[in-house]
């Protein structure tokens, strides 16, 4: 891996609600190297959307650092940050909330050049056309409001939003949990394209475990607002290491009807934040727990170059 | 802009509009209101009477063809002072709402994007202006500002805006979280970016039907105002201070025409004007996006 573009560390974010502390994403460190794609998968309410929105200081974390090409950006102040921003850009999951219905396509898309102060409007406006030549849409769409468009064509203006500031790094969002599976596939192949063919460096936020093996390099598991496992999605996907990875891996439908069935589904809920179990936090749901495991809070470490667990189990690797 | 191309299909507020158009009670409102405001700006120029004009010949005059509206206790016609009332009621009316709207549209705004500190401080505020009894503040910011036009615009413009400030920052705080709000923040946006790129435009629905209904009740509290002789001062010509001025028992009951005309162009307006309020509410209802 060359060096980080982004790293973070022992990233937090914590409410208080009711006099209830509760607590979203705790410790959580990884880094991203230069035009790498990072898969962030991970079950609803795991954090994965906080973690996402946190790097971008689009939610304030509560602790820890984020640095972006060697800049600290938790401690920027706002006028820093905003001169930050085009570097970095969010896709957002729901391709009817991330557009203004009161305005045009043009401009939505020119609307970041403009909040930057960057070209002329003729300028700019010729940008947006590019911008969606670049996602497979005619030009002449900057006339039209987004209602007009179907949720695929409308994430695909999402992405070129996403993409006229020309930034280095992107935080995809479950870009297409949103769209019908027969568009899912477009949607993702642009993505992957545009991420190879510009160099962007991306963290690719999803539940679907086959998009985030077609897309990344490698994988962030996510339980509860815990790491629980990264390596490289080729290594994941051969031998996991964590019982949560071993699970949701196994939960993956095979196209082989006559392929061996040996799922193992695992027993209830995600526990609440409110009330997190004492020790690893998916003991309660873990096939393979300990008592020990509800006494040790296990440390992220690294198990082999590249492969790193939150797990006590040993003897089973 | 409204016409419907290949290339650009209406936007929302295009559509807003066609709803509006359809729309019988506010269509009958604005067939009301357009004449009328037609004839208060250009009556100087067909009509012979001035507002001031004392007809030594014809006091208490009862309509006649020479005077339409008849004329008051020293011989001023009624139809013109009525026309000229109008003007100033109305100039009052709008100039007051323009203001309370941008005051209410500003504090809302910015306390709903501004961060929590902002908003608990400016919210507060508004708070404290709301528990004021309005009839005495009224009288009591009359009596400092003084009668005339501009100390009546003020006076009804300060009472107006909290409860535009409201409803714009409830709006607000709701468009806060949506995600291209949240996209404008991740490329960079500050806040009167926020607040005219995004904030303006989805508020102007609340905007525009709280001008319309704050119009008609402007046209009210300055013929209150005038009633109590604490907005327009005669000579000057308003339909609150006609009324006033025919409010004697022998007036009212000798003399009609001087209360009646003044008190009738008073209701159609307001009551035109709310019509249409009704109808543009109606019309940016975000349900009847629906249909």
């Amino acid at each position: 891996m060359t060096e980080p573009l982004l790293s973070v560390r022992d990233l937090g974010k914590h409410y208080t609600s009711r006099g209830t502390n509760l607590t979203i994403l705790h410790g959580i460190s990884f880094d991203i190297g230069k035009g790498e794609a990072v898969g962030l998968v991970g079950e609803s309410g795991s954090g994965k959307t906080t973690i996402g929105r946190s790097v971008l200081r689009l939610v304030e974390p509560s602790a820890g650092s984020v640095r972006f090409d060697g800049t600290e950006l938790t401690t920027l102040s706002e006028s820093e940050m905003r001169r930050t921003r085009p570097r970095m850009q969010y896709i957002f999951q729901d391709p009817f909330a991330s557009l203004s219905p009161r305005m045009t396509i043009g401009e939505i898309l020119t609307e970041g050049l403009k909040i930057q102060g960057i070209a002329t409007s003729s300028e700019r406006m010729d940008r947006a056309r590019k911008a969606l030549e670049q996602v497979d849409l005619p030009p002449d769409a900057v006339s039209r409001y987004a209602h007009e468009f179907s949720g695929g064509q409308r994430q695909r203006i999402g992405i070129a939003r996403a993409l006229t500031l020309a930034p280095e790094f992107i935080v995809a969002d479950e870009p297409v949990s949103a769209l019908d599976v027969s568009i899912q596939a477009q949607v993702i192949n642009l993505l992957r394209d545009l991420q190879q063919n510009l160099g962007l460096t991306m963290l690719f936020i999803s539940h679907d475990l086959a998009v985030v093996e077609y897309i990344c390099d490698r994988v962030i598991v996510l339980y509860l607002g815990r790491i629980m496992e990264i390596a490289p999605s080729a290594e994941l996907y051969a031998k996991p290491l964590h019982p949560y990875a071993r699970a949701l891996l196994s939960a993956i439908p095979s196209p082989d009807p006559d392929a061996p069935r040996e799922s193992q589904i695992l027993k209830g809920d995600i526990p609440s934040v409110a009330n997190p179990p004492s020790g690893c936090v998916f003991r309660t749901r873990c096939p393979l727990a300990l008592p020990a495991c509800a006494q040790i809070v296990p440390d992220l470490r690294e198990m082999a170059p590249g492969r790193f667990k939150a797990c006590i189990r040993d003897d089973l690797d | 802009m409204l016409g419907r191309t290949s290339h650009r299909s209406p936007g929302p507020l295009a559509r807003a509009f066609e709803r509006f158009r359809l729309n019988r009670a506010a269509m009958a409102g604005v067939s009301l209101i357009v004449p009328l405001v037609v004839a208060i700006l250009t009556y100087p120029f067909w009509w012979s009477f001035k507002p001031n004009d004392i007809d030594l010949l014809a006091m208490n005059a009862g309509p006649s063809a020479k005077h339409w509206f008849g004329t008051d206790g020293v011989g001023r016609d009624v139809f013109a002072r009525a026309m000229e009332g109008g003007r100033i009621s109305l100039l009052v009316a709008a100039a007051s709402t323009v203001i309370s709207a941008a005051i209410g549209f500003l504090v809302g705004a910015i306390s709903a994007l501004a961060g929590r500190w902002t908003d608990a401080v400016t919210m507060r505020f508004v708070d404290l202006v709301m528990t004021l009894p309005p009839v005495i503040f009224l009288l009591v910011l009359a009596s400092i500002a003084g009668t005339g036009i501009w100390p009546t615009i003020l006076v009804i413009s300060l009472l107006s805006w909290p409860l535009l400030a409201r409803m714009v920052r409830s709006r607000l705080l709701e468009l806060r979280e949506r995600d291209f709000v949240l996209a404008a923040r991740g490329m960079g946006a500050g806040l009167p970016h926020l607040l005219f790129r995004h904030g303006l435009p989805n508020s102007i629905d609340i905007l525009v039907v709280f001008a319309t209904l704050q119009i008609a009740n402007a046209i009210l509290l300055e013929a209150g105002l005038s009633f109590l002789g604490l907005g327009i001062a005669p000579p000057a010509a308003s339909w609150g201070n006609m009324l006033n001025a025919a409010r004697s028992t022998a007036v009212l009951e000798q003399y009609p025409w001087q209360w009646l005309f003044p008190g009738g162009a008073l209701v159609v307006t307001v009551l035109a004007i709310n019509f249409i309020g009704d109808g543009l509410r109606d019309a940016f209802d975000p349900r009847a996006e629906l249909h």
